[in-house]
């Protein structure tokens, strides 16, 4: 009599290994490996890694595998698990002037001081299906070039001896850690770059396009874009001072928007800033708009009502795992809530029903 | 679990999670942001709960789940086994058996005692926000304790429809300061909320943990011309007769035909093993010749 | 190998099982502030004199390094200092940073030197606990949130918690500590004296 509207347990156990298998595939195909995912995904463990806040190339490839590709619920993954490790301490800022740059563009300047460099990059690739890919993967070897030894200085400092450039003011304030603290509004620029860093790359690329479309009106120049590793230092309680405990791949962006001047300011450019993990330039790019838009009003420039100006909209709405649970969840059984929607609903309708028969009558 | 602290969090994230449940305590009503920590579940599917149930379960507790009243819907059973195995707490689907108990969406029907502790799952903690979207203009409103629109709103309603058009995550006012979001229980459990329980209100997307301590005055909003009406079904349950329970509506064949069961699946099944019955129960006489 | 010489006393004094003793005092913590006037064990935690058990346990269940603690009169210690340098990590700092003070109720004088909260943020004040002779279910007569009735307890004053009551939503927290027992006073708990309530 009574219809099962109960899943329970077997229903879960049934679906998991369900979904296993599904995970694997056909099993007369090999299966992929974590290295092959780390190695020829590497783009895909990039972005797995910026938004998932961990630097763990052989994790984020495991979690791609583990979701089966689908690249929001592998960040989750990677998220659930950095949540449970402990906080041991935290490294000097990376010096990014020191960067062993893979690749270092600006778009301001013909040629600056360290070179362009190109690097690994699918512009000006032609966007043609490689079939030859179908069988094999094998490629000639690229040329090699003598690294550079000495510091690449960023393209911005340039700018800076000659004052064109708003100069961002050293400070030796711990900056708040998003993901220890609650957000905070109105956020400072450490907290809104931390949500940005971590925010979704989709939604931080449409963001900033809207900005160049005329939604908050603002025209970028990426002033460099530079990916390379940098060493990570930190401070050793035990040893009095700081030691280089390993290395890591980084995406910096920084991008300069004419500035008309204030009232107690010349006329000059003013920066955005972007720094993702591993090759993600897209998103560093993208970041590196959103967080200029984000900052008109210290800049003291206009602030209209694009969404990409609004501070709460951006931060409260850029993270993919918030977003993607909350929006999941209305799978989940609601039907307490919508009885009660129901009854309201008949009991509106007999009102409505009585009044215009009473309306009838009279 | 041994991979895993006891219940899943480590320790300085379950001292963090304590403070702000401790400062709910203080101040009932008022919505402790916290730095809510990714769980192993989506957001929107119950990490405020599961969050403050970590930081508040011990050794000895006996945990019971629901959601939507019942003790073996799918995230229900999800959440129960994520403790089983992370806190190796007991379990329970008995409502009085239960040390801890966390839902989604309902208050169970049975009495809540002193000594007890009902952990709710919240979506959306700001009982202002499909007024206000703005955090920094909903927290003004709270601090300047300024309420103005939510009367507008529910006046708005009476003017159209004749009666508040809210029939969920009914807005309160505890000890009569902080207007609370009930989370999304029906309204007809809202007079529940005075109880001798601990109540704590986890939203983990949305980093707020907020509380009602025992015995504290919990107030559906209404008007004087327009008392609140926790009303419900008009059914008894059709397994146990129950007339006083808050009742699931559930379609059993294709002509549309229904049977009214109550939602609190433990309370239900009580009242039927004490012999109550209902419309639609299985034949006495059956049972009679079972025994 | 610690820079400073640490006093042995406090590499002791730690939760034997930290998960499962920080939850059973978090418990005794919870259900104290929950229900104004009852009196709760907490144990677990041994800090240097005159830190009382309960007091011990308290600071291992809530403060961290993330937790600025102010220690007043008797209670601030060069001993204690270093079991909470090394216990809890705790940065020590006075009443206006404060979000934890310790110390017997006259050290802890003027109560007005700790933060209230913000009409935003009235979450962020101090919770002051309170060292006691004794803790028992008499004195000065409670009501509020978390009390059916009325209840009662040995406050050791009466008009600052009149005071505190009237700043609500903002105000201070308290615990009272004694021996391995623990009460709690939450702003919204009103005071009243015994004598005038009868």
């Amino acid at each position: 009599m009574y219809v099962a509207v109960k899943g329970g347990e077997r229903a879960i156990d049934n679906a998991h290994a369900w979904l296993a298998e599904e995970r694997r595939g056909d099993v007369t195909v090999a299966e992929l490996t974590v290295p092959q995912i780390r190695e020829q995904l590497a783009l895909a463990v990039n972005r797995v890694m910026t938004e998932g806040s961990l630097y763990d190339p052989d994790l984020a490839a495991l979690a791609i595998k583990q979701s089966r590709g689908d690249l929001i619920e592998a960040i989750f993954l990677i998220r659930a698990y950095r949540t449970t490790l402990p906080r041991i301490g935290h490294s000097h800022p990376v010096e990014t002037d020191k960067m062993a740059c893979d690749r270092r563009v600006s778009a301001t300047f013909k040629d600056v001081p360290g070179g362009q460099v190109l690097g690994p990059t699918f512009d000006y690739t032609h966007r043609l299906l490689d079939f030859k890919l179908m069988a094999e993967g094998e490629v000639p070897e690229a040329a090699v070039a003598d690294p550079r030894l000495e510091p690449t200085p960023h393209v911005t400092s340039f700018l800076n001896k000659e004052g064109l450039i708003q100069s961002e003011a050293a400070g030796d304030e711990i900056p708040p850690d998003l993901t220890r603290e609650p957000l905070e509004l109105p956020a400072n620029r450490a907290l809104r770059l931390q949500a940005l860093t971590r925010g979704d790359e989709g939604f931080i690329l449409s963001m900033a396009y809207s900005t160049q479309r005329g939604y908050g009106n603002s025209h970028a120049f990426v002033g460099e874009l530079r990916i390379g590793k940098v060493a990570v230092e930190m401070d050793i309680p035990e040893l009095g001072f700081a030691i280089e405990i390993g290395e890591v791949e980084l995406t910096e962006c920084e991008t300069v928007n004419k500035f008309a001047g204030s009232k107690v300011e010349p006329p000059q450019f003013t920066r955005g800033y972007g720094l993702t993990f591993g090759q993600t330039e897209r998103k560093a790019i993208s970041m590196a708009l959103v967080d200029r838009s984000l900052r008109s009003k210290e800049l003291g420039v206009e602030v209209s009502n694009s969404p990409a100006h609004d501070e709460e909209f951006v931060l409260y709405h850029c993270d993919n795992i918030q977003a993607t649970g909350f929006l999941e969840h209305i799978k989940l059984p609601h039907y307490v809530d919508f009885q009660s929607e129901m009854e309201l609903v008949r009991k509106m309708r007999v009102e409505i029903a009585s009044a215009s028969a009473k309306e009838a009558a009279e | 679990m041994s991979d895993y602290n006891f219940a899943y969090l480590d320790e300085q994230t379950k001292r963090m999670i304590r403070r702000a449940i401790l400062k709910g305590i203080a101040v009932p009503g008022y919505q402790v942001p916290f730095a809510s920590r990714e769980m192993p579940m989506p957001y929107g599917w119950g990490t405020g709960g599961v969050q403050v149930s970590a930081a508040c379960l011990m050794p000895e507790d006996v945990l019971k789940v629901i959601d939507q009243g019942a003790d073996d819907t799918t995230n229900a059973v999800s959440i129960r086994k994520f403790f089983e195995k992370t806190a190796e707490v007991a379990v329970t689907e008995k409502t009085r058996e239960a040390t801890v108990i966390q839902t989604r969406h309902r208050i169970p029907e049975e009495l809540l005692t002193e000594g007890q502790i009902l952990v709710y799952q919240v979506p959306i903690p700001e009982p202002l926000r499909f007024l206000e979207p703005r955090e920094t203009e909903t927290r003004k409103m709270h601090a300047l304790e300024e309420y103005g629109l939510m009367h507008v709103k529910l006046y708005e309603d009476i003017a159209k429809h004749g009666h508040i058009a809210t029939s969920y995550a009914y807005p309160v006012k505890v000890e009569g300061r902080y207007v609370m979001d009930p989370s999304p229980i029906p309204k007809f459990d809202n007079p529940k909320m005075e109880m001798a329980a601990i109540q704590l209100f986890g939203a983990g997307r949305e980093q707020r943990i907020y509380a009602v301590p025992p015995y504290t005055k919990v107030v559906s909003l209404d008007f004087e011309d327009h008392p609140f009406d926790p009303s419900k079904a008009n059914h008894p349950c059709d397994l146990c007769g129950a007339e006083h329970t808050y009742l699931d509506e559930v379609i059993i064949d294709d002509d549309g035909g229904r049977m009214f069961v109550c939602s609190d699946t433990d309370y239900c099944a009580e009242r039927q093993a004490t012999g109550h019955r209902g419309r639609l129960s299985p034949s006495q006489d059956l049972e009679k010749a079972a025994e | 190998m610690l820079e400073k010489q640490m006093s042995d006393q406090s590499l002791i004094g730690a939760f034997a099982t930290p998960p499962q003793d920080a939850a059973r005092a978090f418990r005794a913590a919870l259900e104290a502030l929950a229900r104004p006037g009852t009196l709760h064990e907490i144990k677990g935690g041994q800090a240097p004199a005159p830190v009382s058990e309960a007091a011990a346990s308290l600071l291992l269940t809530l403060c961290d390094p993330e937790t600025p603690l102010c220690l007043m009169g008797a209670h601030d210690t060069p001993e204690f200092r270093d079991w909470i340098a090394f216990q809890i990590g705790a940065p020590i700092v006075g009443p206006a940073k404060a979000m934890f003070a310790l110390g017997t109720w006259d050290a802890l004088q003027p109560v007005t030197a700790f933060p209230i909260g913000t009409a935003e943020y009235p979450d962020r004040s101090t919770t002051l606990i309170v060292e006691m002779d004794t803790l028992s279910q008499d004195g000065a007569q409670l009501t509020g949130p978390g009390i059916e009735t009325t209840a009662s307890l040995s406050l050791p004053a009466l008009e600052p918690f009149q005071m505190n009551a009237m700043l609500f939503p903002l105000g201070l927290d308290f615990y009272f500590t004694s021996g391995t027992q623990i009460a709690g006073l939450p702003r919204s708990t009103q005071v009243t004296d015994m004598m005038e309530a009868n």
